[in-house]
C-alpha cells in the first residue's frame, strides 16, 4: 500500500504526501481509499479510512450529480465541496486530480470556511496544518477580530448609555423632572405622525408670581415641584406632562377624545392645586387656570394651532375668574 | 497613540496598583477623563504624560515599571486575549521570536491604525539572538523585555534576557536560550476561546 505516485516529472512517497498535503486522499479508480493524510484521518477517529470507499465517508455536495466514483473523473481539476457523512460541520473543499499513471484519484482538501469549528471539534493543533496553510492565520484573525469586536461592543454600550442619559437630560426640565418644551414638541409631532387622537391641556398657575415675590424663589421652586407631583399623579403613564415656561405647563393625553373625561381631569387638577401648600412654615396659595383642545376638532390637526387654541381657551378661563377649565371651540376662536 | 496601548497601560496600573492609584495618576497626568477607550485614538503625548505621572506617584524608575507592564501584558488574566494572540506566532519560543518581526503587520490585520513597535530579530548562533525594538515610547525595549520573559515562561523555555541600551535609535535586547523545554509551558488550544 505504501507505494509511490509517479508522474513524468516527480515522484513522491506517501509520507511525503502526508507532509505536503496532510489532508490528501488517494482513491483507487474503483473508489477505495488507498491512503489519507494524517489531519484528514483525525476527522474519522473511530474509522480506518483505508477500509472504506470515498463515497461511503463523503458526499460530494458540489458539483452535483457525483453519485458514483466514475462520475468524479469528469470533474477533475474543478473545485469540489465534500460533506462528511453523518457530520454537520461545513463541507470540506478541495480538488481531485487524475495522476498520469492511472492510479485513481488524488484529492487535496481543506476545511475552507469551517476551519474554526473543525479545529475546535477535532482538537487540531498547529502541527496538523501544512506550513503553507493559512489556517492558523485565519484562526488568529478570527480571534483578534472577536477581541476587537468585544471592545467595540463595549464602547458602543457605553456610548449608548451616555447618549440615553444625555437625551433624557436634554428632554427634562431640571427643576421639576417633568418633560421640557423640546420633549413636548417631540411627543406632539410623533402623535401627529401616528394620526392618533389626543387632547391637549395648557395650564397656567394663578398667583404664582405673588408666592415668588413675597416668599422668595425657594418657595416658588417648592411650589413648582409640588405642582409637578400633582400633575404627574393626575395623569396616566403614557401622558406627556411638560413645563413649558416659568409657571406654565402642557399636558398631552393620547387616546383621550372624550370631553367629559377631559373636563373631569382638569377639574381634579384645579381642585388639588387650590389646596394651600406649606413651605418653611409658610402657606403658599396658588390656583390654576386651564385651556383645553382635542385633536378630533381639526380636519388636519397641527401642533402650533392646537397649542395656540389651548392658550386662547386658557385666557378665556382667566377672564372668567381663574381656577377654571375651558374647552376650545370655534365660537371661542371667533372672539 | 492608539487607545489600545493607552488602555493597556491603564489596565496595568489599575490591576497592579489599584483603582485609587490609577485615579491619582490619571488626574496628575491631566487626562481630563477617567478611562481610555480602547478603540479611539489619543494624542501621542498623553501616553508619556501617564508614564511620567505613574513614575512620580509610584516612585518607580521607568525601566522597571515598563518591564512590569510587559510581563503584565502576557501573564495577567485580564489580558488573556493578548497572550493568546501572541501564542499564534509559533509552536516554540524560538518560532515565536521569529514571528515578532510580523507583529506590527499582525496587529494591523486586526486593527488597521494600530502602531506596534518595529521589531527586528538577528540570530547570533543557534541559541543567541538580538532583538531591536523601536517605537515612539521611550523604553519600549523594557516593555518587550518583560513581555519576552513572560512569554518564555508561557512556553516553558529558560532564557537569559538583557536590555543592552540604544543602538541606532532602537533599543537592543539580547536573548540567550538556555533550555528550550525547561518546564511544561502553559497549554495553548488553537480554538479555545471561540464559540
Amino acid at each position: 500500500m505504501d507505494g509511490s505516485l509517479v508522474n513524468a516529472d516527480i515522484e513522491l512517497s506517501v509520507s511525503a504526501l502526508d507532509q505536503l498535503m496532510p489532508m490528501h486522499l488517494w482513491v483507487s479508480a474503483d473508489g477505495l481509499i488507498v491512503s489519507a493524510g494524517p489531519t484528514l484521518a483525525k476527522l474519522f477517529p473511530q474509522t480506518n479510512m483505508r477500509a472504506h470507499r470515498l463515497l461511503d465517508l463523503f458526499e460530494i455536495r458540489r458539483p452535483g450529480g457525483v453519485l458514483d466514483i466514475s462520475d468524479l473523473a469528469a470533474h477533475a481539476g474543478q473545485r469540489l465541496y465534500l460533506g462528511l457523512r453523518g457530520c454537520a460541520l461545513p463541507p470540506l473543499r478541495g480538488i481531485a486530480l487524475l495522476p498520469a499513471n492511472g492510479q485513481g484519484f488524488l484529492l487535496n482538501l481543506s476545511f475552507g470556511i469551517g476551519v474554526v469549528e473543525a479545529v475546535r471539534h477535532h482538537q487540531l493543533t498547529d502541527a496538523d496544518f501544512a506550513p503553507t496553510d493559512l489556517a492558523v492565520e485565519l484562526l488568529y484573525l478570527v480571534e483578534a477580530k472577536s477581541a476587537v469586536m468585544d471592545e467595540l461592543r463595549n464602547l458602543n454600550l457605553r456610548l449608548q448609555g451616555a447618549k440615553v442619559a444625555a437625551e433624557v437630560q436634554a428632554l427634562t426640565d431640571t427643576l421639576t423632572g417633568l418633560r421640557n418644551r423640546r420633549a413636548l414638541d417631540h411627543d406632539l409631532s410623533s402623535l401627529l405622525q401616528q394620526i392618533r387622537p389626543f387632547s391637549l391641556m395648557h395650564i397656567d398657575l394663578d398667583y404664582f408670581k405673588a408666592v415668588n415675590d413675597t416668599l422668595g424663589h425657594a418657595a416658588g421652586d417648592h411650589v413648582l415641584r409640588e405642582v409637578a407631583k400633582v400633575l404627574s399623579a393626575e395623569t396616566r403613564d403614557g401622558d406627556t406632562v411638560a413645563r413649558v415656561g416659568g409657571d406654565e405647563f402642557v399636558i398631552v393625553l393620547p387616546a383621550l377624545a372624550d370631553t367629559a373625561k377631559l373636563d373631569q381631569i382638569a377639574l381634579r387638577i384645579i381642585a388639588r392645586l387650590s389646596v394651600p401648600m406649606e413651605f418653611d412654615g409658610k402657606v403658599c396659595q396658588i390656583a390654576a387656570s386651564i385651556g383645553m383642545t382635542l385633536s378630533t376638532h381639526y380636519a388636519r390637526p397641527d401642533a402650533e394651532q392646537m397649542l395656540s387654541d389651548a392658550d386662547q381657551a386658557l385666557y378665556a378661563s382667566k377672564r372668567a375668574g381663574r381656577a377654571q377649565a375651558t374647552l376650545f371651540s370655534t365660537e371661542l376662536g371667533a372672539q | 497613540m492608539h487607545g489600545l496601548i493607552n488602555r493597556s497601560l491603564q489596565c496595568f496600573l489599575r490591576d497592579t496598583y489599584g483603582p485609587q492609584a490609577w485615579g491619582t495618576i490619571s488626574r496628575d497626568a491631566g487626562l481630563g477623563f477617567d478611562s481610555f477607550e480602547a478603540m479611539l485614538a489619543y494624542d501621542a503625548t498623553l501616553t508619556e504624560d501617564v508614564i511620567r505621572a505613574a513614575m512620580r506617584h509610584l516612585d518607580r524608575p521607568r525601566e522597571t515599571m515598563l518591564e512590569d507592564l510587559g510581563t503584565y501584558l502576557v501573564s495577567h488574566p485580564n489580558v488573556e486575549a493578548l497572550r493568546r494572540l501572541l501564542r499564534f506566532g509559533g509552536v516554540t519560543f524560538v518560532d515565536f521570536l521569529h514571528s515578532l518581526e510580523d507583529l506590527p503587520g499582525r496587529g494591523r490585520m486586526a486593527v488597521p491604525d494600530l502602531d506596534l513597535p518595529n521589531l527586528t530579530l538577528v540570530g547570533d548562533g543557534d541559541d543567541q539572538f538580538r532583538l531591536s525594538c523601536s517605537n515612539s515610547v521611550n523604553g519600549i525595549g523594557f516593555v518587550m523585555l518583560g513581555l519576552l520573559r513572560a512569554m518564555a515562561d508561557d512556553y516553558g523555555t529558560l532564557v537569559l534576557l538583557e536590555h543592552q541600551g540604544f543602538s541606532n535609535q532602537a533599543e537592543m535586547i539580547s536573548i540567550q536560550i538556555l533550555e528550550e523545554s525547561f518546564a511544561v509551558g502553559r497549554r495553548f488550544d488553537l480554538a479555545a476561546r471561540l464559540g
